[in-house]
């Protein structure tokens, strides 16, 4: 995607809409961050002041349910006020239309856009039509990016395991159909991390795989030996009418992480998968809830990662809630 | 240089007078469950209440505050993330709190470590103890207890350094 939009002047996030493109720095710091919220959700009342004042308004023109409610939570968590919309993508059709949604919605002084869309680019769309101090975050744009999505898988990874560039990850499953691998494949690359495998039927592979500096398998046996971290994709069942594969059953006898297969990872690994899991078609139901299982974690963990990234860039934002007239605030005690 | 030169007695001699005056709150006949939670303001406020706690002696460890999230100006100053999250080592609800930070100055802090504490629940009380006190306050809060109370020039800036060892240190910035 053409410039990096999401960033400041001085290189500070201001939307949040692709993993490309993002520094290890800001990666960290969005980690870090997320770390410090997770104390929030221990207390009587599980709320901070950060975005208060403010509205959020989530557009999903795709359905979503974990997506949307720990987006929303996070925004609640931060104390703004919400607007969530279901966008009929029947009745849209993209290009004016989309302008005409965001036009109307700024007439209602949105402060920020939560968009998911089918088409890949939606946001940086959205992005480059808002109003300067709007600021926008892909929930999952097409085949594009879903960089929440692959910042709470990294927020999970760094929980279990600490340093990345001692790790072999493996990703298994549909990386071509996959927002989320694409997302997660860039992060765990700009965090440098020590091998990234996918693992996928080479009728599920995008011809670009090489380019994005990762191992290939079409072999699980193969691919899932000695890694740290799988991470299963879920099988876009809607995708399957093509000739990609041949049935569920077969996918599952050929690609399904059963206990067996999982055995050939160290025995300390950790299975991620960004949901909603397909029990016996991409993963073992025994596997799903089994102890090396972390897949429940990831949902918890994606609420302080996106009140991280939400307020990061409100925290960067000095047109945000401005004309405070106060001076001399830095360092008051 | 110029700007006047401010004579500060060492920060130990400040913890220590502080000590002596927060004493009183934990008289030994107190029961644990009663005795009231110190709590330090991050960073300069939560060395200095490290070093009472040590001294005190109460039955709950020592609670720690990071008002970052609370602070008016976070859209200014944003997130600084490396500083450790909020954390009260108990139940607050009815239980007495004291407060303790290095510097009071505009009372924008105090303000917003108390937003924060009734996050957590209700306290009985909130008794504020403060190292420094250099006035010129911009909201209406004073605190119970002020080890040294001095006054600096607009431009000046005091920040206790440490946390080994713990300095204070005067900065004249507008010269």
């Amino acid at each position: 995607m053409a410039a990096n939009i999401q960033l400041d002047e001085n290189g500070r996030l201001r939307h949040f809409l692709s993993i490309e493109g993002l520094n290890r720095e800001i990666i960290t710091e969005i980690l870090d961050t997320a770390e410090s919220f997770t104390s929030v959700t221990d207390r009587i009342i599980k709320k901070v002041p950060i975005l208060r004042g403010k509205t959020v308004a989530n557009l999903f023109f795709e359905a979503s349910t974990r997506t949307r409610s720990t987006f929303e939570l996070a925004e609640q968590r931060l104390s703004a006020d919400i607007l969530s919309l279901n966008v009929d993508t029947s009745a849209t059709v993209k290009g004016e239309s989309l302008l005409d949604t965001i036009r109307n919605l700024e007439a209602m002084q949105i402060d920020m856009f939560v968009i998911r869309h089918k088409d890949s680019g939606s946001a940086h769309f959205f992005a480059q039509h808002v109003r300067p101090g709007v600021s926008v975050l892909n929930a999952g744009d097409g085949q594009h990016e879903h960089p929440t999505q692959a910042m709470l898988d990294m927020y999970t990874i760094r929980h279990h395991k600490q340093d990345f560039t001692r790790l072999r990850v493996a990703i298994v499953g549909d990386i071509m159909h996959s927002r989320v691998a694409r997302s997660q494949i860039h992060a765990l690359n700009i965090l440098n991390t020590a091998e990234v495998r996918v693992i996928a039927p080479k009728t599920l592979l995008p011809i670009d795989t090489e380019s994005l500096g990762v191992q290939l398998y079409d072999n699980i046996e193969q691919g899932l030996r000695d890694v740290d971290v799988v991470i299963m994709l879920r099988l876009q069942k809607e995708r399957m009418r093509g000739a990609f594969l041949p049935s569920e059953k077969e996918y599952f006898n050929l690609f399904g992480l059963t206990q067996e297969r999982l055995n050939r990872a160290r025995p300390d690994a950790i299975v991620m998968h960004p949901g909603p899991a397909n029990r016996g078609v991409e993963i073992e139901s025994s596997v799903m809830d089994g102890s090396q299982s972390v897949i429940l974690q990831q949902v918890g963990f994606g609420i302080s990662v996106r009140m991280a990234v939400m307020s990061m860039i409100v925290g960067q934002s000095s047109r945000g809630l401005s004309s405070r007239g106060q001076s001399s605030l830095q360092g008051s005690a | 240089m110029h700007g006047i030169s401010v004579a500060i007695p060492s920060v130990d001699t400040l913890i220590e007078k502080l000590t002596q005056a927060l004493k009183p709150y934990f008289p030994s006949d107190l029961l644990p469950a009663k005795q009231p939670i110190i709590v330090g303001i991050e960073t300069g406020g939560y060395w200095i209440a490290q070093a009472i706690h040590r001294a005190i002696k109460p039955a709950t460890d020592l609670g720690h505050l990071n008002i970052t999230f609370y602070r008016d100006d976070f859209t200014k100053i944003g997130l600084h993330p490396t500083v450790k999250p909020s954390s009260l080592p108990t139940n607050i609800d009815g239980k007495t709190i004291i407060l303790i930070d290095d510097v009071l100055y505009s009372g924008r802090t105090i303000r917003a470590a108390m937003n924060e504490i009734f996050d957590y629940g209700r306290p009985q009380r909130i008794v504020l103890a403060i190292l420094i006190d250099r006035g010129e306050r911009e909201i209406p809060i004073q605190a119970d207890i002020v080890a040294e109370t001095i006054r600096l020039e607009p431009n000046s800036h005091i920040k206790l350094d440490g946390p080994d060892p713990l300095q204070l240190t005067v900065k004249s910035n507008g010269s």
